[in-house]
C-alpha cells in the first residue's frame, strides 16, 4: 500500500476487507452485529431453509425495541403479531446462543442507545444492524451503517457482507454554537443544506470545533442523522471524550485489554493531507434552533424563518407542494405560533440522558400546556434510571409530564404510540415522512429544547425565549 | 437460489413521478410485523393506495387500470429512509421486477438487488422521456436488457445504458445470491477473524 496520508474511514474500512472482488463489492468483515425483533425473523428463517448456522454468535447482540409497548411492559404484549415477533427473537437467539436483552431485561432499550451505554460499541469497529440509524455508532470512530434483512442473514451465517466502498466526504463545522443550539440543530441544519440525497454514495466524517467540543451523546445524535442526507454513515474520530465515555462501562475492555485497545484507538484519526472526494464547510454561527416544515428531514429551517417558496428550493415543485399540502402549511408561513397537539421526546436520535436534561431545563418550574399530549420515552432502562437519579423525574412530574418505558415508540409508531391523523407533533425523532408517526400524522422534527418549549406553550416557540 | 434470474424484461410500466419516495410510503411500519416474507404486496404504498376506511383511492396510480406492468418508474431519490427490506419485498410481491429512477437511495438499491429486483438508474433527461412516453401511451413498453445493460423505450427507440457491477450482474443473471458466495469462503473468513 502507498504511504499517502489516510483518512479515519480508510483505516477502519481497509482493515476489514477479507477479499476484494474484481468489478464487484468488498467482502467486508463485521465486528459487531445488533439485531432486533422486526428485521431479523426472516433472516433466521433463511438460515433454517438453507440448513446453515450462525458463525460467531458472540459477535451478535439482540434487543427488543421497535415493536414494544412503552407502558405496562410487565404485562403480556397485547398485539398478537407484535408478541409473536418478540417471541421469535427470544427463540431464535436462544437457539443459536446469542445475547438477548428482551423486555424486562435491565439492559433492554433502543438498540442504538444500549450498544454504546453497555460498552460494546467501540472505536475502529465495523458495526451493522437491520436499521438505518445504525450510523449512530459512528460517533465512536466506528464504521456503522444500516443493512437489509438479506444482509442480516449474511452476517449471521458468515460475519461478512458484500459492500462496495463508498466515497468519502468530510463536513467541517467550526466556531462556537449559539444559545439554544444543540447537536440536533447542527444535524438538521446540515441536512437542510445538503438535502435528503446530498450525501448518497458517501461515508461522512464530521470534523471541526463543534464536534470536538461535543459530548458523546451529542455526537451520537449527529451521526444518527447521517442517513437522513442519504449518507451510508457518519463518523467522528475518537478522542479523550470518547475514551472517558467508554471506560468502566460494563462490557467495555478492562485492564491490559483496555490498554491494548486504547493504544489502537489513538491511531484512529484522519492524517494531515488525506484526501476526500468532497469536503464541505459550515460556520457554527450560522446555525439557529431548527424545525422542519415538510415531509422529509431536508425540509428544515431556522425556527425564526418563514417556509421557503417552492421556486427557491431544489427539487420538483409538484413534490414540494404535495408535501406542504399534507402538512397543512403554506409557502412563506412562519412556524412560530403554529399550534402543537403532541410532543414526543425520545428515540435513538434524542433518547439519551443529555436530551432529558435539556428538556427538563425548560420545563422546570413550568406547566405543560393543557391541550398538548406529551410522550416522554427514555431510550433505555439505564437512561430511565439516570432520569430518576438526577431528579429529572420529579421535575417532569411537577410540570405535568409522565415518564414512559423505553422503546422506539412514536418515532415509527409500530406500537400503540401513534399520532392521530391530522394532528401536529413536535418530535425529537428522525423522520417526518407522511404517516411516519401514525397514518395521517404531521411531524415537526426538532431538538429537545424546541420540544420542551412547544410542550409548555402549546405552540411552536423559539426555545431561546426560555434560556 | 433466492429468486428468479433476470435477463431481458419487456413490459409496460407504472409511472410515479414523485421525488423522495421513502420506504415508509412503500410499506408503512405498522405492516412490518410478519415473521415470514409473505403478503407484503397487499400493503405496497398502503396509505397512498387506500383511504382510512381501506377503500382504494381512485387517483392513485396503482388503482388506475390504465397502468400496469412489471416495471415501476419513480422520481429522483427513490427508496430513501428506513433500511427495511420489506419495501423491496412489497415491490417484488406486488409483481414488479425492475424499478427505474434517476437516483436511488443506497440501502434500497442494495436491498432491491438482494431480492431480485433490478434497480435501473437513468439520466434525469431519459427519465423525463419515459414519463412522457407513458403519458402519451400508457401501454408503451420498455425493454430492460441486463446482459447489454441497456434500457429502451420501444415506441421511440430511445435507448440508454445503465451501470451495474460485474459481480451483481452475474448473480442476477443466474439467480445466485451473496450467501451462496459467502458460504463458499467460510474458511477464509474464519482465518481472517483470528487476527481481529
Amino acid at each position: 500500500m502507498s504511504n499517502s496520508p489516510k483518512t479515519l474511514f480508510d483505516k477502519v474500512w481497509d482493515s476489514h476487507v477479507v477479499r476484494q472482488i474484481t468489478d464487484g463489492p468488498d467482502v467486508f468483515f463485521i465486528d459487531r452485529h445488533f439485531i432486533h425483533e422486526v428485521t431479523s425473523p426472516v433472516a433466521f428463517l433463511g438460515l433454517e431453509q438453507r440448513g446453515i448456522s450462525v458463525l460467531f454468535p458472540e459477535k451478535t447482540f439482540a434487543t427488543a425495541d421497535h415493536n414494544t409497548p412503552t407502558i405496562n411492559q410487565h404485562l403480556p404484549v397485547e398485539d398478537p403479531l407484535s408478541a409473536n415477533q418478540l417471541l421469535q427473537l427470544e427463540k431464535n437467539t436462544a437457539k443459536y446462543g446469542i445475547s438477548h436483552w428482551g423486555l424486562g431485561n435491565p439492559k433492554n432499550g433502543i438498540v442504538h442507545v444500549v450498544g454504546p451505554e453497555n460498552g460494546i460499541t467501540l472505536p475502529g469497529m465495523t458495526i451493522v444492524c437491520g436499521d438505518s440509524h445504525t450510523s449512530t455508532h459512528g460517533a465512536f470512530g466506528a464504521i456503522a451503517f444500516g443493512i437489509g434483512t438479506s444482509e442480516v442473514e449474511m452476517v449471521l451465517s458468515s460475519q461478512c457482507i458484500m459492500q462496495p466502498k463508498p466515497m468519502k466526504m468530510r463536513i467541517n463545522v467550526n466556531g462556537a454554537l449559539g444559545k439554544g443550539v444543540t447537536p440536533k440543530d447542527v444535524a438538521l441544519y446540515i441536512i437542510s443544506k445538503l438535502t435528503t440525497s446530498g450525501a448518497t454514495g458517501y461515508f461522512v466524517e464530521y470534523a471541526g470545533d463543534v464536534f470536538r467540543n461535543m459530548s458523546m451523546e451529542g455526537r451520537m445524535t449527529v451521526c444518527n442523522l447521517s442517513i437522513e442526507m442519504g449518507a451510508r454513515g457518519g463518523m467522528i474520530a475518537p478522542d479523550q471524550t470518547t475514551f472517558d465515555y467508554i471506560e468502566g462501562r460494563e462490557l467495555a475492555p478492562k485492564g491490559a485489554e483496555w490498554d491494548r485497545q486504547l493504544a489502537y484507538w489513538k491511531t484512529l484519526f484522519t492524517e494531515e493531507g488525506a484526501e476526500f472526494d468532497q469536503e464541505i464547510n459550515f460556520s457554527a454561527a450560522d446555525i439557529e434552533p431548527m424545525i422542519t416544515y415538510g415531509t422529509n428531514p431536508g425540509m428544515g429551517m431556522g425556527i425564526s424563518r418563514n417556509i421557503p417558496k417552492a421556486g427557491d428550493v431544489e427539487g420538483g415543485v409538484a413534490t414540494y407542494e404535495k408535501s406542504l399540502e399534507y402538512m397543512g402549511f403554506a409557502e412563506n408561513d412562519s412556524m412560530i405560533g403554529k399550534k402543537v397537539d403532541y410532543v414526543f421526546i425520545g428515540s435513538c436520535t434524542n433518547g439519551r440522558i443529555e436530551d432529558f436534561r435539556a428538556f427538563a431545563s425548560i420545563v422546570k418550574g413550568r406547566k405543560k400546556a393543557e391541550h398538548v399530549t406529551a410522550w416522554v420515552v427514555p431510550g433505555s432502562h439505564i437512561v430511565e434510571a439516570q432520569i430518576r437519579e438526577e431528579g429529572i423525574y420529579d421535575i417532569l412530574t411537577e410540570a405535568g409530564f409522565a415518564l414512559r418505558q423505553p422503546g422506539c415508540s412514536a418515532c415509527l409508531a409500530m406500537n400503540d404510540d401513534k399520532i392521530p391523523a391530522g394532528k401536529y407533533a413536535v418530535s425529537t425523532s428522525n423522520r417526518n415522512f407522511e404517516g411516519r408517526q401514525g397514518p395521517g400524522s404531521r411531524t415537526l422534527l426538532a431538538s429537545p429544547l424546541v420540544a420542551a418549549a412547544a410542550a409548555i406553550t402549546g405552540v411552536v416557540t423559539d426555545p431561546r425565549t426560555f434560556l | 437460489m433466492a429468486y428468479d434470474s433476470f435477463s431481458i424484461l419487456k413490459s409496460s410500466a407504472v409511472p410515479m413521478p414523485i421525488e423522495n419516495v421513502d420506504t415508509d410510503q412503500i410499506i408503512p411500519a405498522r405492516f412490518l410485523k410478519a415473521t415470514e416474507r409473505k403478503g407484503f404486496g397487499d400493503n405496497l404504498f398502503r396509505d397512498w393506495r387506500y383511504d382510512k376506511n381501506d377503500q382504494p383511492k381512485a387517483d392513485f396510480v396503482l388503482n388506475n387500470p390504465t397502468y400496469s406492468g412489471k416495471i415501476l418508474v419513480g422520481g429522483k431519490n427513490f427508496g430513501s429512509g428506513s433500511s427495511r427490506e420489506h419495501a423491496a419485498w412489497a415491490i417484488y410481491d406486488y409483481g414488479f421486477r425492475c424499478v427505474v429512477s434517476s437516483f436511488f437511495a443506497d440501502i434500497f438499491r442494495g436491498n432491491a438487488i438482494n431480492v431480485g429486483i433490478l434497480p435501473v438508474q437513468v439520466s434525469p433527461e431519459f427519465l423525463h422521456q419515459i414519463f412522457e412516453a407513458i403519458e402519451k401511451d400508457p401501454t408503451t413498453e420498455l425493454e430492460v436488457n441486463l446482459p447489454d445493460q441497456t434500457i429502451s423505450i420501444l415506441a421511440t427507440g430511445a435507448t440508454e445504458s445503465f451501470a451495474i457491477n460485474g459481480y451483481k450482474k452475474h448473480n442476477l443473471l443466474n439467480g445466485f445470491d451473496d450467501i451462496d458466495y459467502l458460504q463458499a469462503m467460510k474458511d477464509e473468513i474464519k482465518a481472517f477473524s483470528v487476527n481481529r
